[in-house]
């Protein structure tokens, strides 16, 4: 069954799409991440303009995130003092993300920019993941089964000014580092279209040294905020929100989240880890491909109606 | 497939010049609606050929059906190698270039059109994109005339029809045209030329109305008139069915 997109201006198989949103649910249920990074890619696989998936995903990534956070908020695992802190710096970020969209889209070289970010930021984290979850094998094997604890160390976080107090994470840190970690999601929020969990939980544990326990909590809330106001700037500016596909994605999505999070619970953790860093990698390779090889194509074609 | 079918029907008009034969037709159809389940459409095109005198026997009488899109000028993008990697570096603006343009005939079209009738009408595809020229810095500018070309012909945009126009008895004329499912809104005009030996000898003009309808309509329209709202919309729908899948799964687990 075909449905016509109002806005993309393409016509779709509403089974495939429903399956998208579906398979992407299942990975955030999976593995508890937004799945945006996984979703954009795929949507320009299916034939949707650049365009039109980024600023659809970041519409779709407020439903998500807005479906996990009440989770949390019920489990008291939100830290809305370091929540408002990155968002502050987030929406600096997205505003900032979005300038360089529409100058790099009106120099015809956005969908680089794109690709550009999705193949190095893919390939980092896929890659320390993959090394990560493999030492985290290889130390249980030898171990038998016990983590070893690390000690959380002092780090140039600790030593730049505008302290402040953060209680639920139980941190006293610089207000930099956060401001920092919220500009660069808030600015991938905007060029790819996604929530930017996959860059803010890392750097949030690394760099911040936040507990674990209100990491997910904290970067869903903030990621709501960000992605709203992405939203909001490319509906206004690029005109390029297509609510019937976010609807479609958002349906599938929700049902999969749900089995993704049975599927979830029957395997460890480790191997989760590996899987996921694994199909990041994927992702990565064929869009690096794509930059590498010479497209069968060299020529395309864009409206010049708004340059 | 959905099938529209546009009936061009013959119907009796007087006759308003002096030509000896001409195409008299009517639409019975004349719109094209995009609703939520649109997947492309084909037209039906078929009418007649009126004429008060005998037929001329010098040469056979010819149909060329031509069904064009509105116009838009666009940015053709030419990737090269730069560090390693595929990067867009050369552009050209090609001011004209219709955004659906279908050529049906009744034989091949050298036969059909002589070429100064094609420049004068400009009835094939070739003549009806226009480029003002590239800018000097652009090697081979003449490829990316060729490549809007080559890139619509193969999303079923451009359709060079030669031979598909059947003709019965040098009166009756009908052909199908396949209309894909990303068209772009507005006026389609359709033209319909009469040749022998290569000469137009009449023409007849009408349009086809391409409009999304409905839902599709009222979400597009919003979408551009009022992007805040539009925006709004969007974001009030995800709040919503975000919240309402949390509350469902919490009763569902009890």
């Amino acid at each position: 069954m075909q449905i016509y997109l109002p806005v993309a201006e393409v016509s779709v198989n509403i089974f495939l799409v429903l399956g998208l949103g579906g398979l992407v649910g299942i990975l955030s249920g999976m593995f508890g991440v937004g799945g945006g990074f996984i979703m954009t890619p795929l949507l320009f696989f299916i034939g949707i303009p650049p365009a039109v998936a980024v600023a659809t995903g970041a519409n779709q990534i407020v439903a998500s995130s807005i479906s996990g956070v009440l989770a949390h908020f019920r489990k008291k695992t939100v830290d809305l003092k370091m929540g408002t802190v990155l968002l502050i710096g987030g929406l600096a970020g997205a505003a900032l993300g979005m300038v360089v969209f529409n100058y790099l889209k009106s120099v015809g070289q956005v969908d680089l920019l794109v690709n550009l970010c999705y193949v190095v930021f893919l390939g980092i984290i896929g890659a320390l993941m993959l090394v990560e979850s493999l030492n985290a094998i290889r130390k249980i094997r030898k171990t038998g089964g016990t983590m070893p604890f690390v000690r959380r160390q002092r780090t140039w976080v600790h030593i730049l000014p505008f302290k402040m107090r953060f209680r639920t994470s139980g941190l006293y840190i610089s207000v930099i580092p956060p401001l920092g970690v919220g500009v660069l999601v808030g600015v991938l929020a905007a060029i790819m279209g996604v929530g930017g969990g996959f860059i803010m939980v890392p750097a949030m544990i690394y760099i911040l040294g936040m507990p674990t326990k209100v990491v997910i909590g904290t970067s869903l809330y903030q990621i709501i905020f960000v992605t709203a106001f992405t939203t909001l700037l490319h509906a206004t500016t690029n005109f390029t929100v297509d609510v019937v596909l976010a609807l479609l994605l958002l349906i599938g999505g929700v049902i999969g989240a749900q089995l993704g999070t049975q599927i979830g619970l029957r395997m460890k953790a480790e191997q989760l880890r590996i899987l996921l860093a694994l199909m990041v990698l994927a992702v990565c390779g064929k869009l690096a491909l794509d930059l590498l090889l010479q497209p069968r194509e060299l020529y395309s074609l864009a409206s010049a109606a708004g340059a | 497939m959905m099938m529209r079918l546009l009936w061009l029907v013959f119907c009796v008009l007087a006759p308003i010049s002096g030509l000896a034969e001409e195409v008299v037709l009517g639409l019975s159809h004349d719109k094209v609606a995009i609703t939520t389940s649109f997947d492309g459409s084909e037209i039906l095109i078929f009418g007649a050929v009126k004429r008060e005198e005998p037929i001329p026997t010098d040469a056979p009488l010819q149909v060329v059906i031509t069904v064009a899109g509105p116009s838009e000028p666009i940015t053709v993008r030419r990737k090269s190698k730069r560090f390693g990697i595929w990067v867009n570096t050369d552009a050209v603006e090609v001011d004209h270039a219709p955004s659906f343009y279908a050529v049906a005939t009744t034989d091949e079209l050298g036969k059909t059109l002589r070429y100064i009738e094609d420049l004068r009408y400009k009835i094939t595809i070739d003549r009806a994109i226009r480029s003002v020229g590239a800018p000097a810095t652009v090697s081979n500018a003449a490829s990316f005339t060729e490549a809007v070309i080559r890139i619509r012909r193969n999303a079923g945009l451009y359709q060079q029809l030669e031979g598909q126009v059947v003709l019965d008895q040098q009166t009756l004329f009908r052909t199908a045209i396949q209309m894909p499912a990303d068209l772009t809104e507005g006026e389609y005009a359709t033209r319909i030329f009469l040749t022998r030996n290569g000469q137009v000898i009449s023409q007849y003009e009408t349009s086809i109305e391409v409009h999304k309808v409905g839902l599709e309509r009222w979400l597009f329209s919003l979408s551009r008139d009022q992007p805040l709202v539009y925006g709004l919309m969007s974001l009030a729908i995800a709040i919503a069915a975000g919240w309402a899948a949390s509350s469902a799964f919490r009763l569902m687990r009890g």
